[in-house]
């Protein structure tokens, strides 16, 4: 397709997110809200759906629906109900699924994220609300039958939806980007999409630029990564646009993406209409929101990302590039802030986290808060960095042993002998050495060749396996060689 | 003495003086189930049950008592007289059963009824009619026709039913013996397997109101397990039952007294009136001026819910599962269509397509969201009238037993049966219906009595003094 | 009124199978019953508050601690077929 014709259309996507909650327990009954169990082992009479059950809400499950409301900007409905959505599949064992209609949880939010041009663009949240998730389902083609696991029967499940605001796949990405962020800071979820416990289905639709009426839209389904839906939504815009150029309409229906063919197909339609006869679930009394709950709720909400990523800009004059990096991890920042009253220079801080520490931290696989080091030990390191004590290389040799062994900074550099050699004589006596090896090299800088410096420096730190002072040994060279 | 014939307390009374055993009750019970139980068809489910000496202790009330088919029993199997059940034994026991089985009540049977609670006569059950103790070829009453008539013929010392439009009052008005609706949310419905959420109730139906009392503080209670149960102190009822209505404001609602309300039954509770009057009550004529829209608001209001509840029965988990001769649409639609195409009985069809439709796009504003807010002018009734009066007095059913297969094939007419019951479960009250005469033809006629929320003791204080001064409720059938 | 059509509809939404003949007599049931409850018609409700609950409870939920769930075998035992630990249903194609 040609430049041209992308620029003659607008791209309308909007995106309705389900979010598996981790309460400890179901929605509404007392079964571990566990994944990964053997078939049919975390479910009773409630989640089974069996004759004479009664679901009872867990009340962890409205604490987490208001926290991701309120750090989603929403208002919280004073008055709150569950309504009967109705319909027949092996993995809803009531055929309803007790879900929210006309009075969600939470309502009218938004959230803020990057354009492709670096702009802030706030995203409209229609409504989040609070359902039960259904059971699985796994398709046996040898046997010509389905197996129904009903484990994950009545996880709690919250369902958010955007208005149609987002304009490109890559701004769909930026939106999951800081969703997963901000819900990973209220820990209310995994966010896993391979694990399933975050799910993501869009609306897309393309207009002619300019055009206020909205396209024919198709739903999207069927994506198990934050990259896969902005492939899919790629796909599918293109798709879109391809279709009207050459004067085919575009079908209102639900396509899947395939992640293997790299491609979207129409799911086989569906035999009836939907008609869902939602009606409020006589089972389960409404649920007044009082203004106290909501507002002690909203303090109880720890600073989530955007907030964060601002004060450290303002507070510690970090750059835009690492306070996007130290926001990643709630603990990584809290680390970084910590550091910094033990260490004045930040950007030096930032340098060691965003630099070794990460390293350190992606080849174990781990986390910050599962390696046990201290802020004031790893300050120490810049410390004697600065003060001329340990080399950056042997430093960073140190950071990889305190982690390995919990041990101090200085009995390590005892242990491992690490200490950076700044003694005059001892390093003059090592320049004098290096002078009689590489004599044609010491012949150049006398020359006036300064540039060969550099070589004789590396060799001194090859013989001293790293502790000469480097900035000595090049004051040295000079001092005795011109 | 026919220990079988005995009321539980009067039975309570026997075994705490030693001269009786829990043993030789229930031998009695089984004996009467053996001779007339062929005739009357109260049980579809007898159980191999035996006095637990464990329980049997100087608290416990080892009386048997017939159990509602509608009730989950662990391990045992309960079907709601629908053949879509067939063969599901549930894993659990609800509430109320685990609540009796604490008591030491021995659980006989599982007694008949209108398919998933569905009718007013027990005709429609898939294990055929239950018969009017009293009168063979008339019915029962409904749902609960199986537990009123076990209770009649004797076949049980009490039993448990469950109401949702007068599933307990209207065959405890037939059958001659006295059904206790409680206030919605008094009693616990986890286990009850739902046919209208917001409606049903589980009571009891016993021989004398004494009785009622009892078994209503045997069941009654908060449950954690359900979100509708109401976290109340339970009075004991015991306390109740006073022979004294001095000083009491009954009202007569003048509406349940109009065209359709059958001259013997009008009589019998225009004679009961008198007899509390006799005894200090003051009566006044009142009225309920939305009772006309009650079984229209009923019916709505109920079926919509039982579309709902009643579609987990699929074929998919448990029950039965059908697949048509031929392919229809697909495998898993096929099976879906023809087990409830197969499962379920005319009536429960006709309810789950009326509430189906009611709640179906276009249709839910003129009809269920109709129906809830008609639902608030019945209920608007009722508090008006409680702020000034203790109680409601009037039939319990326009007519008295009618003749099996009458009514079948006019759903509307047996319908129109529940008129004077229906409002008190779209209200949330109380009611009691007690014995209070019969027909010439020797049909029993019920007395309803209603109250506010939770005054229970309010309905047994009155019963009592009219029980007390009357001898309707021990004429009993000999079968 | 409610029409032949009305009544297919609603038996595909219950997933009811109807024969022709039981459609056609729903109709005629419905149709009656349904003329009987329009005469809520006659009532003005515009301002009505509807009622779905009875009483007025409110806020009711239970704390967020695990209770032992039932095992696979006792799930099981009431499945009509089984296979694999799971419940075994005809296959169901998307």
């Amino acid at each position: 397709m040609t430049i041209a014709a992308k620029q003659k259309y607008e791209t309308v996507i909007g995106l309705e997110v389900h979010l598996q909650l981790n309460t400890a327990t179901k929605i509404f009954c007392g079964c571990a809200n566990k994944f990964g169990e053997a078939p049919n082992t975390l479910t009773c009479p409630v989640c089974l759906g069996l004759p004479g059950s009664l679901p009872v809400v867990n009340a962890k499950a409205l604490e987490y629906a208001m926290k991701v409301g309120l750090a989603l900007n929403c208002k919280v409905n004073p008055f709150v109900k569950f309504d009967r959505k109705n319909y027949f599949y092996p993995d809803c064992p009531k055929a309803y699924q007790i879900s929210q209609f006309d009075l969600p949880i939470c309502s009218n939010g938004y959230l803020m994220i990057e354009t492709e041009e670096g702009e802030a663009k706030e995203i409209r949240i229609n409504r989040a609300h609070l359902e039960e998730d259904a059971g699985k389902l796994i398709h046996d083609d040898k046997n010509n039958c389905s197996l129904v696991d009903y484990n994950r029967t009545g996880t709690p499940l919250m369902e958010i939806v955007t208005e149609p605001d987002l304009r490109s796949a890559q701004e769909a990405y930026n939106y999951l980007q800081n969703l997963k962020l901000t819900l990973q800071y209220l820990n209310v979820s995994d966010c896993d999409m391979e694990k399933g416990s975050l799910r993501c289905d869009a609306n897309i639709s393309i207009r002619p630029m300019g055009a206020i009426k909205l396209g024919t839209k198709t739903e999207l389904k069927n994506m198990n990564s934050f990259k896969a839906v902005k492939a899919g939504l790629e796909h599918e815009i293109h798709r879109h646009m391809a279709a009207l150029e050459s004067g085919q309409a575009i079908i209102q229906e639900t396509r899947l993406w395939d992640e293997t063919r790299a491609m979207t197909f129409a799911m086989r339609s569906k035999e009836e209409a939907h008609d869902y006869r939602y009606f409020p679930e006589p089972d389960l009394v409404p649920f007044m929101m009082e203004g106290a709950a909501i507002e002690t709720t909203r303090k109880s909400l720890p600073e989530l990302p955007a907030k964060k990523r601002e004060r450290l800009m303002e507070q510690y004059r970090v750059s835009a590039y690492d306070a996007n990096i130290l926001i990643q991890d709630p603990a990584l920042a809290d680390f970084f802030e910590e550091c910094s009253k033990h260490y004045k220079d930040t950007k030096t801080i930032c340098n060691w986290i965003n630099g070794p520490l990460m390293k350190e931290l992606n080849t174990r696989k781990t986390r910050l808060a599962d390696i046990g080091l201290r802020p004031e030990d790893f300050t120490v390191l810049m410390h004697k960095v600065n003060e001329g004590i340990l080399s950056n290389l042997a430093a960073k040799d140190i950071l990889r042993f305190m982690i390995d062994t919990q041990r101090s900074v200085d009995t390590i550099i005892e242990e491992k002998g690490l200490a950076q050699v700044s003694d005059d004589s001892t390093l003059e006596k090592l320049v004098q050495e290096l002078i009689k090896e590489h004599h044609n090299i010491a012949e150049q800088i006398r020359n006036g060749k300064e540039s060969a410096i550099g070589f004789l420096v590396g060799q001194a730190m090859r013989k001293s396996q790293g502790k000469a002072n480097p900035k000595k040994i090049g004051g040295l060279i000079k001092k005795l060689l011109t | 003495m026919e220990l079988n014939r005995q009321t539980a307390h009067e039975l309570l009374d026997l075994l705490k003086n030693k001269k009786t055993t829990p043993e030789a009750i229930l031998d009695s019970v089984h004996k009467q189930i053996q001779k007339s139980d062929k005739d009357v068809k109260a049980y579809v489910r007898l159980n191999q049950n035996k006095v637990d000496p464990k329980t049997a202790n100087s608290r416990s009330v080892p009386i048997p008592i017939g159990i509602k088919d509608n009730m989950c029993i662990l391990d045992e199997e309960t079907t709601c007289s629908s053949r879509i059940l067939k063969g599901f034994k549930a894993p659990y026991d609800a509430t109320v059963i685990e609540k009796l089985k604490k008591s030491g009540a021995i659980l006989i049977g599982n007694t008949n009824m209108d398919e998933f609670a569905m009718g007013s006569s027990t005709e429609n059950s898939c294990y055929g009619a239950t018969h009017n103790p009293w009168k063979l070829d008339c019915v029962p009453g409904g749902s609960s026709g199986g537990s009123a008539a076990a209770v009649a013929a004797s076949e049980a010392i009490w039993a448990i039913g469950s109401d949702t439009g007068g599933s307990i009052r209207q065959p405890a008005s037939f059958c001659g013996v006295v059904g206790l609706k409680p206030t919605y949310g008094r009693v616990s419905r986890y286990g009850l397997i739902a046919f209208a959420s917001s409606l049903d109730q589980i009571g009891p139906i016993t021989k004398d109101v004494t009785d009622s009392a009892l078994l209503l503080n045997v069941i009654a209670g908060y449950d954690e397990r359900d979100s509708t149960s109401v976290n109340a102190p339970v009075p004991d009822y015991r306390q109740a039952l006073k022979n004294n209505v001095k000083g009491l404001k009954i009202g007569i609602p003048k509406e349940y007294f109009v065209q359709g309300l059958h001259p013997e039954v009008k009589n019998a509770v225009m004679a009961a009136i008198e007899a509390l009057k006799n005894k200090g009550a003051t009566f006044k004529k009142v009225s309920l001026p939305h009772t006309e829209y009650g079984i229209a608001t009923y019916y709505i209001t109920a079926t919509s819910e039982a579309s709902s509840n009643l579609a987990r029965y699929d074929g998919v988990q448990y029950g039965i599962r059908e697949l048509p001769k031929k392919t229809r649409k697909s495998p898993l639609l096929d099976m879906y269509d023809e087990t409830r195409h197969v499962g379920f009985g005319a009536e429960v069809k006709r309810r789950i397509m009326l509430g189906t439709y009611s709640l179906s796009s276009g249709y839910y504003d003129a009809y269920y969201l109709k129906g809830l807010k008609v639902r608030t002018l019945i209920k608007n009734d009722f508090d008006k009238l409680f702020s000034e009066f203790d109680a409601l007095i009037g039939p319990t059913s326009p007519t008295t037993a009618f003749k099996i297969g009458d009514k079948v094939n006019d759903p509307l007419s047996m319908y129109l049966s529940d008129i004077y019951t229906v409002s008190a479960n779209l209200s949330g009250i109380p009611a009691i219906s007690v014995p209070c005469g019969f027909s010439k033809e020797r049909l029993p006629i019920g007395l309803q009595i209603m109250a506010k929320p939770f005054a229970e003791e309010m309905l047994f204080r009155i019963a009592y003094t009219y029980e007390q001064n009357t001898d309707w409720h021990k004429q009993s059938v000999n079968l | 009124m409610i029409s032949e059509n009305d009544v297919k509809y609603a038996a595909a939404l219950a997933r009811i199978h109807l024969e022709d003949d039981e459609a056609s007599r729903l109709t005629k049931d419905l149709e009656k019953i349904l003329d009987y409850i329009n005469k809520l018609n006659t009532l003005d409700v515009k301002d009505v508050q509807p009622t779905s609950h009875v009483l007025p409870l409110k806020n009711v939920y239970r704390e967020d601690r695990i209770r032992p769930s039932l095992t696979q075998k006792e799930v099981l035992k009431i499945s009509v077929e089984q296979q694999e630990g799971s419940f075994k249903v005809p296959k169901v194609i998307e």
